[in-house]
């Protein structure tokens, strides 16, 4: 696995690409100047051994003339002291070897086969003339490892010869005999050799240190910006827009790695936009459902009072109804207020304990619970650590959970019970994803079908010609999804936006469990989410989370053994101006009690059963995310 | 003056049906009350009444669905909306939906009587107009429409745009028709703010009733007219040009068109 990664590298590719490249041209480049020195060589070596040759000849041939073979023999045996020199023969017509530098081959006679008699006597009558190049042969010989050169030079039929005291040769005979001289190439075979070593080694040199400098500039130059800019997608991927590349010089690379902090820079400022349009968005919400449950107690209050200060004749009571009517004007003020500057309102959070919180808020309601003889246990947790809340919107979410309790509650065995404690979870099964995308960028979130309560996340779905749509449970890991088509896990899928039709398939993947098609989309800021779409299957990943680990949450537990909350009205609680007690209903809505936990990072969830009692729980983050 | 007239309030809240019941019948009205805009409706088509008091945040059908439908039925009893959702921009919808007034909540006593008594005149202006059609009667005038080039919020306010980017604005011929004799007028001061949809002026009437008006534009008021702070008359005599209130620099008047109606398209 590691050789092929490595081999899949840029450097590696380059490097051996040039490597071969330079072996082609050094190869091509030595095989041409070796031959061309080889043939310098010989030709010397051939010049040598010819000039040789004819002064063998030369020499021999007054001895020759005089028959007297003994001198003939004293200036071979000479003659073949010069180093490099291996054998001189001379042979009669017949092959008889008639003098030789080696004695015992004297009398034998040639095979005329071999390889100096091959050039003349291929045809069936023997040349009689041959050119000066197929006079030479070069061979070796197999008990020898260097080469020799041969050259043969025919003695032919003189005057001198025909004419002298011997008369052993008739005048009609062309050819007397050949003088074969045989030449060592083992200096000449030496330094082709040599210089062939020499051009493997420079060879291999050049491609060593090529491959060392181009490794070092890629590494440099290409693998390093690279890497970085890999990482820094990287990063970028899994939400951390403030990563800034640092400067990679002004190369191409140094240039795309500027534009995409810029663009980094930009996403950062435009997601920080959508954050706080976002969460203007739910204060809005949240002003306005304050607005409207406390414009309506507030109108009963002003207009009995002012109607009654108008018909009042009792100076006294004339007094008191002023400041009735004085107070109410005041608190619609106060409200119209909220209403104009709720989109600039952000929660204060400090660091507050959290059972001091609850303490208060069940200070407020204590009264009301004791009329109604109403039992409350406590049972809070000590040593919770400090942690950041808007501790004012806090106690707002218990005093109206507690309130709601009480509301649902018989007299007399009513039973609230409230407990603090720290849990730590994991992610998986608690986390909800509030917010998804597909690549284009349009929200996936459907606030129409809820799961649970919360918004589902919408994907369009097609097979085998059906359409219909999968809403996915918001919550990590508890798969409680629901589809409008039932479709073929082995079957091949379209998923999409419903918005765009943008695939959402990752195509490089399948669901490691059932080998299913595995639906991707992100949750700005958290990353990527994956999961695999069929519905028998429960497998997800959402590693920005996963890798967080497990986290401490407090989690606030408000119960009662009231009348409980129908099931079909459970998914509803927590929209706006959704209520289920009529024209009971007091304070703040579910829903603002959602928008404020929602902007504590938390998140809130009802149980209950009718007739046994409701009971909601609060996960709050302890360690916020700034 | 209003006696015995028979008015419907819708709301889901009891406690403000009894409240508006309580003050309506304090008054000497008639008044009927429903907890729903459907039953509301069917009211109407049953019984003829002079107005309708109608919240707008309601389960089911609410406030704007409504008066859609009012339209749809051809019903042309004028409709007060009252909401405890008091936004501007509630306020501008509604009138341009076809409510004659926008009251938000808490209103107090006298807040909501004065709006009932314009609504009441509204109702009895529109009677007589229908009767002056149906006689072919050309020479009652009811009121006197603005130019043509002016725009009004309901039947309330209206504003011209005139050189260089400033409006003017002043209160409809129709609204002065449906209040009593004018005794003062509060005005607000220049550099300060209106909002479209929010109330710009005081105008008390010698019934001891305030009438808020409410602003057709939103912006910065760079001059009041001090002649009808003096000459009060003044306002009922030339409403369009004499009797002009503010001159404003308008903030976002784009938006702000999108809910005028140009006096123009009544004389179709």
């Amino acid at each position: 696995m590691k050789l092929r990664q490595a081999f899949t590298k840029i450097s590696l590719k380059l490097i051996l690409t040039v490597g071969v490249v330079t072996i082609g041209i050094i190869s091509v480049y030595s095989f041409l100047s070796i031959q061309a020195q080889r043939n310098e060589l010989l030709s010397q070596a051939e010049f040598y051994a010819s000039k040789l040759s004819e002064t063998i000849r030369n020499s021999t041939h007054l001895s020759m003339l005089e028959n007297r073979s003994d001198q003939t023999h004293n200036i071979i045996n000479t003659i073949t002291q010069e180093p490099g020199l291996r054998e001189i023969r001379i042979f009669n017509k017949e092959g008889r070897i008639m003098f030789s530098s080696q004695k015992e081959f004297i009398g034998q006679m040639v095979d005329q086969k071999a390889e100096a008699c091959f050039a003349c006597h291929t045809a069936n009558e023997p040349l009689e003339r041959l050119p000066m190049e197929d006079r030479m042969r070069i061979y070796s010989l197999p008990q020898d490892s260097s080469r020799t050169l041969g050259i043969i030079n025919p003695i032919y039929n003189e005057p001198s010869c025909w004419e002298a005291d011997c008369h052993v040769h008739p005048a009609e005979q062309k050819v007397l005999g050949v003088l074969d001289v045989k030449l060592s190439l083992k200096d000449v075979d030496a330094q082709i050799a040599g210089s062939e070593f020499r051009s493997i080694v420079f060879a291999l040199i050049a491609i060593a240190l090529l491959s060392l400098i181009i490794g070092i500039f890629v590494r440099r130059w290409i693998e390093k910006p690279v890497n970085e800019l890999v990482n820094a997608t990287e990063q970028v991927g899994t939400g951390n827009l403030n990563y800034v590349i640092k400067d990679l010089g002004s190369d191409e690379l140094g240039l795309l790695g500027k534009s995409f902090n810029n663009m980094t820079q930009k996403l950062a400022e435009a997601r920080l936009q959508l954050f706080q349009s976002d969460k203007m968005a739910s204060m809005g919400r949240l002003a306005a459902g304050v607005a409207h449950e406390i414009n309506n107690p507030l109108t009963a209050v002003l207009t009995y009072s002012s109607f009654l200060l108008k018909r009042v004749n009792n100076p006294e009571l004339e007094e008191d109804l002023k400041v009735i009517v004085r107070e109410t004007k005041r608190s619609r003020e106060i409200v119209k207020s909220l209403l104009d500057f709720a989109r600039q309102s952000v929660p204060k959070k400090s660091n507050a304990n959290i059972n001091e919180i609850i303490s208060n808020a069940i200070a407020v309601v204590e009264n009301q619970l004791s009329m109604k003889h109403i039992k409350l246990e406590k049972n809070l947790e000590e040593n919770i650590p400090l942690f950041k809340i808007d501790s004012n919107q806090m106690q707002q979410v218990f005093i109206n959970l507690l309130v709601n309790a009480s509301d649902a509650v018989q007299e007399r065995d009513g039973r609230i019970s409230v407990s603090s404690k720290i849990v730590s979870l994991s992610p998986y099964g608690t986390l909800q994803i509030k917010n998804a995308v597909c690549s284009k960028r349009h929200s996936l979130m459907d606030e129409e079908i809820k799961i649970d309560g919360k918004p589902s996340i919408k994907l369009k779905l097609a097979q085998n010609g059906n359409q219909g749509f999968a809403n996915l449970d918001p919550i990590y890991g508890k798969n409680r999804d629901k589809y409008s088509i039932e479709i073929k896990p082995q079957e091949q899928i379209q998923i999409s936006c419903p918005r765009c039709n943008i695939s959402v398939i990752d195509k490089d993947s399948n669901c490691p469990k059932c080998k299913g098609t595995i639906y991707s989309f992100e949750v700005p800021p958290r990353g990527i989410f994956e999961g695999c779409i069929n519905p028998h299957c429960d497998w997800q990943r959402w590693k920005f989370v996963d890798e967080a680990g497990i986290k401490d949450y407090v989690e606030i537990k408000i119960s009662d053994n009231g009348t409980g909350i129908a099931k079909e009205d459970l998914p509803r609680i927590f929209e706006p101006f959704y209520s289920t007690k009529g024209q009971k209903g007091t304070g703040l809505g579910l829903a603002v009690i959602w928008g404020i936990i929602d902007n504590h990072d938390g998140t809130i969830n009802v149980d209950s059963e009718m007739g046994k009692g409701t009971t909601f729980s609060i996960l709050l983050p302890i360690s916020q995310q700034a | 003056m209003i006696k015995d007239e028979k008015i419907l309030v819708i709301d889901d809240e009891q406690v403000i049906l009894n409240a508006v019941t309580r003050i309506g019948s304090a008054e000497g009205l008639i008044v009927d009350s429903e907890n729903n805009a459907a039953s509301g409706l069917k009211k109407l088509s049953q019984k003829e009444y002079s107005l309708v008091l109608c919240d707008i945040m309601m389960p089911q059908m609410d406030g704007f669905t409504f008066l859609d439908e009012l339209q749809k039925r051809k019903i042309s009893t004028p409709v007060i909306m009252i909401t405890g959702y008091s936004t501007v921009e509630n306020a501008v919808k509604s009138l341009y939906k076809g409510a004659i007034d926008f009251v938000p909540k808490p209103f107090t006593f006298e807040e909501l009587n004065s709006s009932i008594n314009r609504g009441i005149r509204y109702y009895r202006i529109q009677k007589r107009i229908e009767l002056a059609r149906l006689q072919n009667d050309k020479g009652t005038i009811s009121y006197v429409p603005g130019p043509p080039k002016y725009k009004r919020l309901g039947n309330l306010s209206w504003m011209n745009l005139e050189y260089e980017g400033i409006a003017v604005i002043g209160a409809t011929d129709f609204f002065l028709e449906t209040i009593e004799k004018l005794v003062s007028i509060e005005l607000m001061e220049p550099d300060e703010e209106i909002i479209q949809g929010d109330s710009c002026a005081n105008l008390v009437t010698d019934d001891e009733l305030t009438h808020r008006l409410l602003s057709p534009v939103s912006g910065r008021i760079i001059e009041k007219n001090e002649r009808i702070l003096n000459d009060i008359n003044l306002l009922e005599k030339d409403p369009y040009f004499e009797g002009w209130m503010y001159k404003i620099i308008p903030s976002n008047i784009e938006y702000d068109l999108n809910y005028l109606v140009p006096f123009a398209s009544d004389r179709m």
